[in-house]
């Protein structure tokens, strides 16, 4: 399974990168498994309070299944407005 | 009209609100909203959010914003809020114009504008799709400060004002 993934505003600043393609292990199967596979190399990803995930530009939470090809955005609470 | 804008550039306020009232002619009320950069942000949110409480109280000016956002899921965050809101109210035309890039205080950073019949409608969904996007749509705020930059943290209160508008 192949990834697309993003990283936006503190995250992003905190791990040094705004995206990477990254294949999970095949037992990772959700966005949460997907952020722990990820925090090996960043941190930052369990560090963060109130994480926020989006498969394919949709949020979702960390239950939500991953499929090959998806786009799947961390980032911050938005702040916008 | 185009319903969502995302853009660097800066918007006029006047010529927004004349589109809305000449867009459709059964519109009876357009409201509206313009959001700006406050430069004594940092200093009330400290007052304000409990999750920085604990931080010394400092006033410390903004100097400038950046915002960034999520290209592609922006626009299409933004279009489901004005959906919810059409489902929602008997809306003639929809505006929703959100600036990013850096911006310095007092400028313009986002523009709701709202036209229906009659001005319950326009006025009530005007506040939702405003207390939505603060909540749904993937911006975030960079503050500089004379001490250095800091990234925005969401408010509870934000949070509070868009769940009012789910039933109980």
């Amino acid at each position: 399974m192949n990834l697309k993934i993003l990283y936006f505003a503190s995250i992003s600043e905190a791990i040094g990168i705004t995206a990477e393609n990254f294949a999970p292990p095949p037992e990772v199967t959700t966005v949460g498994g997907l952020r722990d596979a990820l925090a090996r190399q960043h941190p930052a990803l369990l560090k963060t309070k109130n994480l926020r995930a989006a498969v394919n530009r949709k949020v979702c939470g960390m239950d939500a299944d991953i499929a090959d090809g998806d786009e799947i955005a961390f980032f911050p609470p938005v702040t916008g407005g | 009209m185009k319903e969502v804008s995302v853009q660097v550039a800066d918007f006029d306020v006047g010529t927004e609100i004349a589109a809305l009232s000449a867009a459709d002619p059964m519109a009876g009320a357009v409201a509206s909203f313009v959001g700006l950069v406050r430069a004594d942000k940092l200093a009330e949110q400290k007052a304000g959010s409990g999750e920085t409480a604990s931080q010394p109280e400092r006033p410390a000016a903004v100097t400038a914003m950046t915002l960034e956002h999520y290209p592609g899921m922006t626009e299409q965050a933004l279009a489901d809020i004005v959906a919810a809101a059409q489902k929602r109210w008997e809306l003639r035309t929809v505006r929703v114009i959100h600036r990013v890039g850096r911006l310095l205080p007092g400028e313009r950073i986002v523009f709701v504008g709202v036209s229906s019949a009659h001005r319950g409608d326009a006025f009530a969904a005007c506040e939702f799709i405003m207390d939505y996007l603060k909540t749904q749509a993937p911006f975030w705020k960079k503050e500089e400060t004379p001490e250095g930059g800091r990234w925005v943290d969401a408010r509870t209160t934000d949070d509070l004002a868009a769940k009012r508008w789910q039933p109980d």
